[in-house]
């Protein structure tokens, strides 16, 4: 049984009373609980979409946990999560995928390893 | 043939109105069942690579492991509980409550065509309104690659009414996992986010003989049963 990934202190985060349209890009991990409408880049680090969060985005990341509701393409270089409260629609992309029981996906996944491995 | 009418159905799927869709509760009680279709299928892609398969059951981990640690893409989308948003429903001009096709396969099954090797459909058509079940074959037949292949299962007469709804799991070549669907009396969020309350399992639409099966698939070009002793007829269409 998995409890709800906190986030951990000093992590960058998005409350979920916060509403942002745009392209959101940074260089350390977000925790987002929040609406995003747009896209996220955070190439080399990690996003975690929260239980309120509410996402419609293209997400490229080192790594991604959903534990709210996304809307939106995924590409992460190295992993996946999506929890038992995750709803996801739209195609992931990544090295390695763990979905929990009680999480909805309609879309595609495809693995794909790293180059040299 | 024996139906369910779309209203009935319904009534018991939901409790008030408003745009919903009720989302599974996955039942604790796992069975395991050897499936003859499935083994002839895994023979067929023992030696492929780089499969599309199409699972329309609900959103399977064993299922998307399975595929994806075989190096082939697995696309997942559970046509069921898209089928019971209520935003589908209108009446006609009797006033009888029907499903509107239409803008259910502009919102579910969009995919090139000649897109996907391999189709799971398992019990959908069984469960799926009536009103469903000719146009989401016809989408299915023309995503489908030449040569792919369609996997459904069919009840037997003898199955009755209140058979339950599974989900399937694929555990090994010719194995699957059966997971009950219940649909519990408590708030749930389903695919649109909605929190709402169902109050039934899904059920039984209809029961099919080898004809009408015949019939549902003809535009295919090859099809083979395998007839189970659980009351379930599986079939094996290739377009």
């Amino acid at each position: 049984m998995s409890t709800a990934a906190a986030p951990a202190p000093g992590l960058a985060q998005i409350g979920k009373s916060v509403v942002i349209k745009g392209e959101l890009s940074g260089s350390e991990d977000l925790y987002l609980d929040g609406q995003v409408e747009g896209s996220i880049a955070l190439k080399g680090n990690s996003l975690t979409v929260g239980p309120n969060g509410k996402v419609k985005a293209s997400i490229e990341a080192k790594g991604v946990v959903v534990q709210g509701k996304l809307e939106g393409n995924v590409q992460a270089s190295e992993r996946v999560e999506l929890r038992k409260s995750a709803v996801v629609t739209g195609d992931i992309s990544t090295q390695r995928i763990s979905i929990e029981e009680g999480a909805y996906l309609k879309g595609k996944v495809d693995i794909h390893k790293a180059e040299g491995k | 043939m024996q139906t369910a009418s779309v209203s009935q159905t319904f009534m018991k799927l939901f409790r008030g109105s408003g745009s919903e869709t009720t989302s599974p509760q996955q039942g604790s009680q796992k069975l395991t069942r050897r499936s003859s279709g499935l083994g002839e299928l895994s023979r067929q892609w023992e030696s492929a690579e780089n499969l599309c398969v199409l699972d329309l059951g609900s959103t399977s981990p064993a299922n998307i492991r399975y595929f994806t640690g075989r190096g082939h893409r697995i696309y997942s989308e559970d046509l069921l509980t898209a089928s019971t948003d209520s935003g589908l429903l209108s009446k006609d001009e009797n006033g009888v409550v029907t499903l509107d096709s239409r803008k259910f396969l502009a919102d579910n099954l969009v995919y090139p065509a000649a897109h996907f090797d391999v189709v799971l459909c398992w019990n959908l058509p069984d469960y799926l309104d009536e009103g469903l079940v000719k146009p989401v074959v016809g989408r299915l037949w023309s995503v489908l690659k030449p040569g792919g292949v369609l996997l459904a299962f069919f009840h037997t007469r003898d199955a009755g009414p209140d058979s339950p709804c599974y989900r399937f799991h694929i555990t090994d070549v010719d194995t699957l996992e059966m997971q009950h669907i219940v649909l519990r009396r408590e708030a749930r969020r389903g695919p649109t986010g909605a929190v709402h309350t169902a109050v039934d399992g899904f059920q039984l639409q209809r029961v099919f003989n080898n004809r009408h099966i015949e019939n549902l698939f003809r535009d295919f070009a090859s099809i083979k049963f395998f007839l189970a002793r659980d009351n379930v007829r599986e079939v094996l269409v290739v377009r």
